[in-house]
């Protein structure tokens, strides 16, 4: 019984018991300098078991009484979020080593967060959701003041606590709410006692647990701690805080709301489209007035959560589908993106200025051609692949029955594409100079060319990426 | 009104009493002071309901851990609270009128509260029966949620070590106790026996 339990689970467990190895070793040994190796050693454990993950699972299974599900759904998720996490972590090992704040408990903790990070996409009972999402985001907030002795990185972290701590007790209030009306915890309990009409004690508790969840996505208007999070927290991590977490948080979301309010897809459908036409036009339009690149990529983060959560909002399961592929076409795009803000400098101090770009492209010829691609395909320009992703979500919305959602989605999108085109200017045609150097990591140039390459590559097929969405998403709705 | 039911609004009116002077108080320590008035009302409801090996962790754990802690605290810290409540009070119109709209929607939710068919039988369904209080905790929570349980430990680990990452300075420019050093430490050579005639200086 239990072993069949634990052998659901065992990704997880060689996971937790290798961060847990990894501490112990780096104490007892050279300590800080083993943090380079260790991240390297924690992002080919991430691929090795993204790819165990991918490989072997196959049909549902469900553990420790339906706490844990492993599903198709789940196994999409959590190969994006490691593949991810694994991709951020080699990109960042440089920028950290050359400014002394590459500890050895930095990895570990990646490592915990994404234990909790697949235990938060696979949940099946609102206790383990709780539990995953307080390991993902009690690392994240120490990795956010990781530098400690600059005060923007320990107000990120102390806003980033305060505010999630907050989320979290909102998020236990609605689970409690719905305990007490369903009697369980269990997903598939509460999914049995809500449907058709839900009553008022049980839609108090949907909106709580919403309300928790779109804080963790940072949808508006829950959005507040992003910016000053990601422009005080250092560059690799705001790169990590603007992936794999989002892709965890967007999975949970789309979990509990299939999985423990199916019964109620009308009363959870308006929220989630309120939210995601929010997210889209405050994203877009507070975006404009950016100078800092960092803050411009968490304006830009919150509007795309706002077209993954219209794919939500269509309450079917292409518009999960739909979502699925919004996020990892978003995480690619990302990581290529905040490869390149990493290997922004100048005289080996970092450069988050916009304007600091001015005629990168006559300095830089290859570089500013990839950044070119990737802000295109975030702008969702025809024919690379960010636009494919808008569309899909566009369709879901359409055949949803959300048309006004779809059109309004469109309106941003067009609004967003400003602040995009904003950085393709001053790289091309902005005034002369003193420009920046080029990066030196050789990790960061490979990530963020292979990054624009699948950007254009990918229209062939998308790399079959629609097919595995469209089976998770067939476990999930059904 | 029977025993148990004074004894129930005695505890709920304290815990809300508590609760109101935590946050109104001037003076900080009487907040903690406040706080722990709550937690033992609190582990009062908690007997009443037939739980009391949660009633003596929450005296154990909270009153006697957590709050001291907290008092430690606010006692040590050196933050200016009035001009921390001269901040707030600009707030506290606009705080009041968001508490009034919730408290009024709160109230519409659970006046007309139902419960799901069968919630009761599923909320009971889970508790072990014919055992008392303590050893129904264990068997659920090492049986049933095992997996929270050790997640729970993993949510502990993070705490611990990102509070090691925070704060901890390996500090160079300090003289540290050095025990094998001093272990073997020989008399010999650290000690100079001399004999000092009376009247005479070295």
């Amino acid at each position: 019984m239990i072993q069949a339990d634990l052998n659901v689970v065992l990704p997880e467990i060689v996971l937790a018991v290798y961060a847990m190895a990894g501490l112990l070793l780096a104490v007892y040994t050279r300590k800080d300098q083993l943090a380079g190796v260790l991240v390297w050693l924690t992002a080919a454990l991430f691929t090795a078991l993204a790819i165990w993950i991918g490989v072997t699972g196959d049909g549902a299974r469900v553990a420790f009484g339906g706490m844990i599900h492993d599903d198709g759904f789940a196994r999409f998720a959590k190969v994006t979020i490691l593949l991810s996490a694994a991709a951020v972590l080699v990109m960042g090992q440089d920028y950290m080593a050359r400014r002394d704040m590459l500890r050895f408990e930095f990895p570990m903790l990646v490592a915990l967060a994404a234990v909790g990070m697949m235990v938060m996409v696979s949940a099946g009972d609102l206790m383990a959701l709780y539990m995953g999402l307080e390991l993902q985001s009690l690392a994240l907030y120490v990795v956010a003041s990781l530098r400690r002795d600059s005060v923007k990185s320990t107000e990120a972290g102390l806003k980033y606590f305060v505010l999630g701590a907050l989320s979290s007790g909102l998020l236990l209030y609605g689970a409690s709410l719905t305990y007490g009306y369903a009697g369980t915890t269990l997903f598939s309990g509460v999914i049995d006692a809500a449907s058709g009409q839900a009553p008022m004690g049980l839609l108090f508790g949907l909106v709580f647990v919403l309300a928790g969840l779109a804080f963790k996505v940072s949808a508006v208007p829950f959005h507040m701690w992003t910016p000053d999070v990601y422009e005080g927290a250092p560059t690799p991590i705001t790169a990590f805080f603007a992936t794999a977490p989002k892709v965890a948080a967007m999975g949970l979301f789309a979990r509990v709301v299939h999985d423990a309010y199916g019964g109620v897809v009308g009363d959870w459908q308006q929220i989630v489209a309120v939210l995601s036409l929010l997210s889209m036009f405050l994203g877009g339009v507070a975006a404009i007035g950016q100078t800092n690149i960092k803050r411009l990529m968490a304006y830009s983060s919150i509007a795309h959560m706002g077209y993954a959560l219209m794919g939500l909002a269509a309450g079917t399961a292409f518009g999960v589908q739909a979502m699925l592929i919004y996020m990892a076409i978003y995480v690619t795009m990302n990581i290529g993106t905040f490869a390149f803000i990493l290997s922004m400098e100048k005289d080996g101090k970092p450069v988050t200025e916009i304007a600091a770009l001015n005629m990168y492209s006559v300095s830089h010829p290859g570089r500013a051609a990839a950044m070119l691609v990737l802000l295109f395909s975030l702008a969702g320009v025809p024919p690379l692949v960010g636009f494919f992703g808008k569309l899909y979500v566009l369709r879901a919305a359409y055949e949803g029955g959300l048309i006004w959602l779809a059109v309004a989605g469109v309106v941003a999108s067009v609004i967003g594409a400003f602040y995009y085109l904003r950085i393709v200017y001053y790289m091309y045609f902005g005034e002369e100079s003193e420009g920046i150097d080029a990066g030196r990591s050789p990790v960061q140039w490979g990530l963020l060319m292979a990054s624009a390459v699948i950007m254009v590559v990918g229209i062939i097929n998308l790399f079959g990426i629609e097919g595995a969405a469209q089976a998770a998403a067939a476990t999930l709705v059904n | 009104m029977t025993i148990a039911a004074l004894a129930f609004y005695l505890f709920a009116v304290s815990i809300l009493a508590g609760g109101l002077f935590t946050v109104i108080s001037r003076n900080p320590v009487h907040s903690v002071l406040w706080l722990i008035l709550s937690f033992i009302s609190a582990a009062g409801l908690f007997v009443l309901l037939g739980a009391e090996f949660v009633a003596m962790l929450l005296i154990i754990v909270y009153v006697g851990a957590v709050a001291v802690l907290f008092l430690f605290v606010v006692m040590m810290l050196d933050v200016d609270f009035a001009e921390l409540k001269a901040q707030m009070a600009k707030y506290v119109p606009l705080a009041l009128l968001i508490g009034v709209i919730l408290l009024m929607q709160f109230a519409l939710a659970y006046g007309a509260w139902t419960s799901a068919e069968g919630a009761e039988a599923a909320r009971a369904a889970v508790i072990p029966q014919e055992r008392h209080n303590t050893e129904a905790l264990g068997l659920l929570l090492y049986d049933r949620y095992i997996l929270l349980f050790q997640l729970a430990g993993l949510i502990l680990l993070v705490a611990m070590v990102g509070a090691i990452v925070l704060t901890l300075r390996h500090r160079q420019d300090i003289k540290r106790q050095d025990v094998l050093a001093q272990m073997y430490r020989d008399p010999a050579k650290a000690m100079e026996l001399r004999d000092v005639k009376p009247g005479q200086g070295l």
